[in-house]
């Protein structure tokens, strides 16, 4: 059973007093494996949101269909077992942490000691069992993040769908976050977040879609997209190298910034790398350091993105 | 405990925490508290004045209540994007719509009852007589104020909260004026402009319908019947109301 499945799903919002036609979605098909991690990249504006929306029901399709656990969007009921945590919260303030969760809870029908229960693990979770009796509007931005994230899994739900998670945040709530997503993957729920942040992907997905522009451009496991072994650079670091030894290693095709007595060769090919240190060897310079660069999300993020700007 | 529930007790929960309606309800006691000193500079009507502005304050402050705080609740939780998560759980948009209606509703009860508890103390304090005229003028101005709120959450599903204040007064106002529509439609003679302003008199919420303050200060009976009726008819305008209201809210995006 697919946790989602969407097919063609297009939206289009009539801008303005012009009724201009913007296409912020556009005929978008993919499909979600149980237990996985998918991460949904894309710039500000590329229709991530949009794509969440269409799932939750907040905005209606132009085109398409999807399905959630293989019953259509369309049905109310299917909510029962999806997690939700909209981008930048905003919650009830006037709520303390506890009655929030309550609330919650009970419009998914939950009431007495199990809810209750659930409400002590969901706090403990998100470390902030001590935060209980807080009013929301006293928590600052990490916090609300993980009450809102308490939020959506209060239903213990299969789906889980999560609109920027690690947005705004520090280095710390940011790793609270990926933990948290980690533990829920152990748990054997499937997870569909969207962010540009790329680290977090790289660390945590299992597949990525990429989108640009409304259009999905590539969907992949991150070591199938960005490779495994390709090196698409290599920096190499030299001490004292001798003019002569310069001229010749940008003659092969290396660009060379100089600093001071050290020298920076940065290499297109891999290839030529023998050939260079050859070269530092002849001509009495000292390796300082020699760095591959590998193919990154973010390289393969920037050509797609590029690509679409151009044409 | 179902969904309604829920999210009513939730709304009434969000009001008692919210300040301002403290402040309003607190100027309406005071209004109706000072009607004693008032009464002090007439002869012989003393009590006509205290019952007259303790029922207007009631009225007012409800109205006031009613409009601003009704669309703070809908169009506060589309603006702060509070709905969202709402909108996300299996709760149909219809039953999050009746269910902050249901919660207000519970607020403007509470509210009235506070003020009249009030003004009967009011009443008691000057030593005039409680009559139960007093409390029949009360129920329908608590039937006002269902119809009110019931033009304030439309408005709200799909307008901003400012225009839907403005739209919401307006209707209050044009509301007691309705009869005066019927009268200027008279007089025009068969004409499009009779046509349009029958078809206002009928389509706007015939708010005098409600007033019976006069009569309840003044002795004169009011009616089991017209209590009856004009319940029916506020209860029958707000329900067409709440049902154009979920139509709207049930279609629309939130971007």
């Amino acid at each position: 059973m697919k946790p989602l499945r969407i097919a063609g799903l297009t939206k289009e919002f009539r801008l303005g007093l012009g009724r201009q036609r913007v296409v912020a979605l556009d005929r978008l098909d993919l499909e979600v494996e149980p237990g996985e991690i998918f991460g949904f990249l894309g710039h500000n504006g590329a229709g991530k949101t949009t794509t969440i929306k269409l799932l939750l029901g907040l905005l209606f399709p132009t085109a398409g269909r999807a399905w959630i656990l293989e019953r259509p969007i369309e049905e109310v009921a299917v909510k029962q077992h999806v997690g939700f945590l909209p981008e930048s919260p905003y919650f009830y303030e006037y709520l303390t942490a506890e009655e929030f969760l309550t609330f919650y809870g009970q419009l998914f029908g939950l009431g007495g000691q199990s809810l209750a229960k659930k409400i002590d693990e969901l706090l403990a979770m998100v470390s902030l069992a001590d935060a209980r009796h807080l009013p929301l509007r006293k928590f600052s931005k990490g916090m609300l993040q993980r009450i809102g994230l308490a939020q959506a899994l209060v239903n213990d739900p299969q789906v889980v769908i999560l609109d920027e998670p690690m947005s705004g945040l520090d280095p710390i709530g940011r790793r609270d976050v990926r933990d948290i997503i980690l533990h829920l993957k152990d748990e054997g729920k499937t997870i569909f977040f969207s962010t540009h942040i790329l680290p977090d992907v790289e660390m945590i997905c299992d597949r990525v879609g990429i989108l640009v522009k409304g259009q999905l451009r590539a969907v992949g496991a991150v070591h199938e997209l960005v490779g495994t072994t390709a090196v698409t650079s290599v920096e190499i670091l030299v001490e004292r190298l001798a003019e002569v030894g310069i001229r010749k290693a940008e003659e092969l095709g290396g660009k060379v910034v100089r600093r001071g007595d050290q020298v920076l060769i940065k290499l297109d090919d891999e290839h030529k790398v023998d050939q260079v240190l050859d070269l530092i060897r002849r001509h009495a310079g000292r390796l300082v350091s020699l760095v591959p660069h590998k193919r990154s999300l973010e390289d393969l993020f920037l050509k797609e993105t590029a690509e679409v700007g151009r044409t | 405990m179902n969904r309604i529930t829920v999210i009513a007790l939730n709304t009434f929960r969000e009001t008692l925490r919210d300040k301002i309606l403290y402040n309003l309800v607190f100027f309406g006691l005071l209004l109706i508290g000072s009607s004693i000193l008032l009464s002090t500079l007439t002869i012989g009507e003393q009590v006509k004045i205290i019952e007259d502005i303790g029922l207007a304050s009631i009225n007012l402050f409800g109205v006031i209540i009613a409009i601003f705080v009704g669309i703070g609740l809908v169009s506060k939780e589309i603006e702060k994007r509070t709905i969202f998560t709402i909108i996300a759980k299996p709760v149909p948009r219809y039953l999050f719509l009746l269910g902050k209606y249901s919660g207000l509703a519970l607020t403007l009860l509470v509210n009235v009852g506070i003020m009249a508890a009030g003004f009967f103390l009011t009443i008691l304090v000057s030593k005039a007589g409680l009559h139960l005229a007093l409390l029949k003028a009360i129920g329908l101005i608590f039937m006002e104020l269902l119809v009110i709120t019931a033009v304030a959450v439309m408005f709200s599903t799909f307008t901003t909260p400012t225009l839907s204040a403005t739209f919401t007064l307006a209707i209050y106002v044009i509301g007691h004026l309705t009869d005066d529509l019927k009268v200027l439609g008279a007089k025009m003679g068969e004409s499009l402009t009779k046509t349009i302003l029958d078809g206002l008199y009928y389509l706007l919420p015939n708010l005098d319908y409600f007033n019976v303050k006069g009569q309840a200060v003044h002795g004169l009976p009011i009616e089991p019947s017209y209590l009856v009726s004009a319940a029916t008819y506020g209860i029958a305008y707000s329900t067409m109301l709440l049902i154009l209201a979920c139509l709207i809210f049930q279609r629309r995006d939130f971007k």
